[in-house]
């Protein structure tokens, strides 16, 4: 930790349990509300402090949901999310301000969450213009190392964020999070937005100032090749809940959940003899809305390997191998692959909610 | 394939240009490739490569002003599309030329059901009745893997999900029996599960219906898959052009060769960082005399700031029909 924070690496810095976050759905002339749009539901997992989580699945799965309920940016349905040792689910508003500086978020799109009529300075600065009350020289002096820090010219301070590329201006949205010094940081499709070649510059900028800053990530992409190189253990989330979260090599090495299996099969490799020979999983038809998930495990309309059970219970994460959790009735501790130390502990990880 | 058969399209010279205030901007730089009958040309590159431009410009959908197409000629069935007139050049598009769209939603309109939008070229194009077409609609439908198609001939796009509207994008630009099926991206906007069954899908239909195809991608995974060749472009000229294989095999641009290295993979080493192609890419304004990559280039030397280099064959065949490259540098003359 660079400011000496209280949490030793590997121990968790996020913990967050049976997170819930359901939109409500209001129709006719009274606007009754008439459902709920569940986009996360039951959703538990542990950030260990100085790793990087990366979070994937398609998009409507509930990933952004799970990264902006992280930082409150939404009120909770349920759950907790214990950030730094305080449940940031239940903290008051003045508390919640004075947290705020620890956990911070990079946005997919750097053009849509830069202020236009801002100067660079004023951007990467305004975290220190609520946070702080310091002099104008030091909050100067500090945005110029921030844009040391992430690869800026200084010379461009008094730009507008129109002037510069797509990287850069996402290296303007990482210095404005890193401006308070924070300990967690949500990256939400950090370069998703961004070109091939760009996308290595900004995630090589985001490991370098891990290793210097010590800091924690939950990295939300659907680029599952770009997650393998970036996290140290992966969640794969399937319509509002969590399938499968194991170490970054297991998971792509072994994929054990159904959906995981045909996520890994599905992405293109840039090997034409690889490509020619490699067996995909298709699966078939489109996610189920969630606003109405079926009933049971919610792949089992899509699952290739569905039997009876998955349509009338649903299946609870548990940990089958050390450090593998699976959310599917086919992969148990007994019959994961071997791999689990005999006698290993079960625990449940997930006390997922009941089926509604 | 069959090297010798004669190209189904043939586009050689082709430059575009944009007028804007702050002076031309010259998108497309004398392109030139052709596309031999039932071959699946891949065409690779960034944001502003130029890639997305070239394709339009051959079949007329640029807005003029500001683009003007200022030279070259784009041969389909021995008719030079660039001297049709408008009206021709409409019986032309959809007819003979076909195009699929990244963003589904966009380019099919809200208001009317898909089965009107189906239905639109046949009529048009084809001269078919009313009823003729709404049979073929549906055929077409069940072509592209949308079940219970008769029914959904109704349906409006907003009730279909983004890989059904996609599905329904092939299924009007294969309305008529194209030679030529243009696919801009047609994957980017859709998720990998769904990418693959649309990937699945136009292989499926490629082997029955024999079509040619470009596929327009910045995802060299896709290409992979899927292409027969594959022209990389960059600065709105091609760089580099070859078989696949030959391509990921033996890259010899070295734009081509940092491309595939800063792409991590999803089964091989995994490596400690990833390589970077520093830099921004090139803006294009001027008239270009220059390597357009030679900024980011690790290799430039004088000459690369000089002299615009022009394709040359690497591997002996007249440049377009094996590997050529455009560049000064060449990785033999590096290692020999």
């Amino acid at each position: 930790m660079a400011d000496g924070g209280r949490i030793p690496p590997g121990q968790p810095l996020v913990q967050v349990r049976d997170l819930k976050m359901h939109f409500p759905i209001y129709a006719g002339i009274l606007r009754r509300k008439v459902g709920a749009v569940k986009a996360v539901d039951g959703v538990s997992f542990d950030i260990m402090a100085g790793e990087t989580l990366g979070l994937v699945g398609e998009s409507g799965c509930g990933k952004s949901t799970v990264g902006r309920a992280l930082l409150r940016l939404y009120e909770l349905t349920g759950g907790s999310v214990v950030i730094d040792g305080e449940d940031v689910a239940t903290l008051s508003s003045d508390a919640l301000r004075r947290k705020r500086p620890t956990m911070q978020m990079v946005f997919q799109d750097p053009q849509a969450s830069l202020n236009p009529r801002m100067t660079v300075a004023a951007i990467i600065g305004e975290p220190l213009d609520e946070h702080t009350d310091w002099p104008a020289e030091k909050k100067t002096a500090r945005v110029y190392e921030l844009m040391d820090q992430v690869g800026l010219n200084r010379r461009f301070a008094n730009r507008y964020p129109h002037e510069f590329s797509g990287g850069q201006r996402q290296r303007i949205g990482i210095a404005r999070a890193l401006a308070l010094n924070p300990k967690f940081i949500v990256c939400d499709e950090p370069i998703a937005a961004l070109d091939v070649s760009i996308q290595a510059q900004v995630v090589n900028l985001l490991e370098d100032l891990q290793d210097r800053l010590g800091l924690t990530y939950l990295f939300i992409s659907h680029d599952l090749s770009m997650v393998r190189h970036i996290a140290d253990r992966v969640a794969v989330m399937y319509l509002g809940q969590i399938a499968e979260l194991s170490p970054r090599e297991a998971l792509y090495a072994r994929p054990l959940h159904p959906y995981a299996k045909a996520l890994l099969s599905a992405v293109p490799e840039a090997d034409p003899a690889l490509e020619a020979t490699r067996q995909r999983i298709i699966l078939t038809g489109d996610v189920p809305s969630p606003a109405n998930p079926p009933k049971g495990c919610n792949f089992c309309t899509r699952c290739p390997v569905v039997m009876p059970v998955c349509r009338e219970v649903e299946p609870k994460l548990i940990e089958v191998e050390t450090g593998r959790f699976v959310a599917c009735h086919l992969v148990s501790p007994n019959n994961a692959g071997g791999h689990a130390s005999p006698g290993a502990e079960v625990r449940e990880h997930n006390q997922q909610g009941e089926n509604a | 394939m069959p090297d010798g058969a004669e190209p189904v399209l043939d586009v050689r010279g082709l430059k575009t240009i944009f007028r804007t205030r702050g002076g031309e901007i010259h998108a497309v730089n004398s392109v030139s490739f052709h596309l031999r009958p039932g071959e699946l040309l891949g065409v690779v590159g960034e944001s502003g490569s130029g890639k997305s431009v070239t394709m339009m410009s051959l079949i007329g959908l640029l807005p003029s002003p500001p683009a003007e197409v200022r030279a070259g000629e784009v041969l389909l069935g021995g008719r030079d599309l660039l001297k049709l007139s408008p009206r021709d050049l409409q019986a032309v598009r959809g007819a003979k030329v076909g195009f699929v769209f990244q963003d589904p939603m966009t380019s099919l309109n809200p208001v009317f059901n898909v089965g009107n939008q189906i239905m639109e070229p046949l009529i048009k194009h084809m001269g078919m009745t009313k009823a003729q077409a709404e049979t073929r609609a549906a055929e077409l439908l069940a072509l592209v893997g949308i079940p219970d198609a008769k029914k959904r001939l109704k349906s409006y796009p907003h009730q279909f999900s983004g890989g059904m509207r996609q599905r329904v994008m092939i299924a009007i630009a294969l309305a008529c029996d194209p030679d030529v099926l243009i696919a801009d991206e047609p994957t980017t906007a859709l998720d990998v599960t769904i990418q693959a069954q649309i990937i699945e899908l136009i292989k499926e239909l490629r082997q029955k219906l024999g079509m040619a195809i470009v596929w327009i991608t910045h995802d060299l995974g896709v290409i992979a898959g899927i292409a027969d060749r594959v022209m990389v472009m960059y600065g709105g000229q091609v760089v580099e052009q070859a078989p696949v294989r030959a391509l990921f095999a033996n890259p010899q641009h070295p734009y081509t060769r940092a491309l595939l290295k800063t792409v991590p993979s999803l089964t091989g080493e995994r490596a400690a960082r990833l390589e970077v192609i520093e830099g921004q890419p090139p803006l294009l304004s001027g008239v270009p005399v220059a390597c357009p990559f030679r900024a980011r280039c690790a290799h430039a030397h004088d000459r690369c700031d000089a002299e615009n280099p022009v394709r040359r064959a690497v591997d002996g065949k007249p440049v377009g029909q094996g590997h050529d490259v455009a560049c000064h540098w060449s990785p033999e003359v590096a290692n020999g």
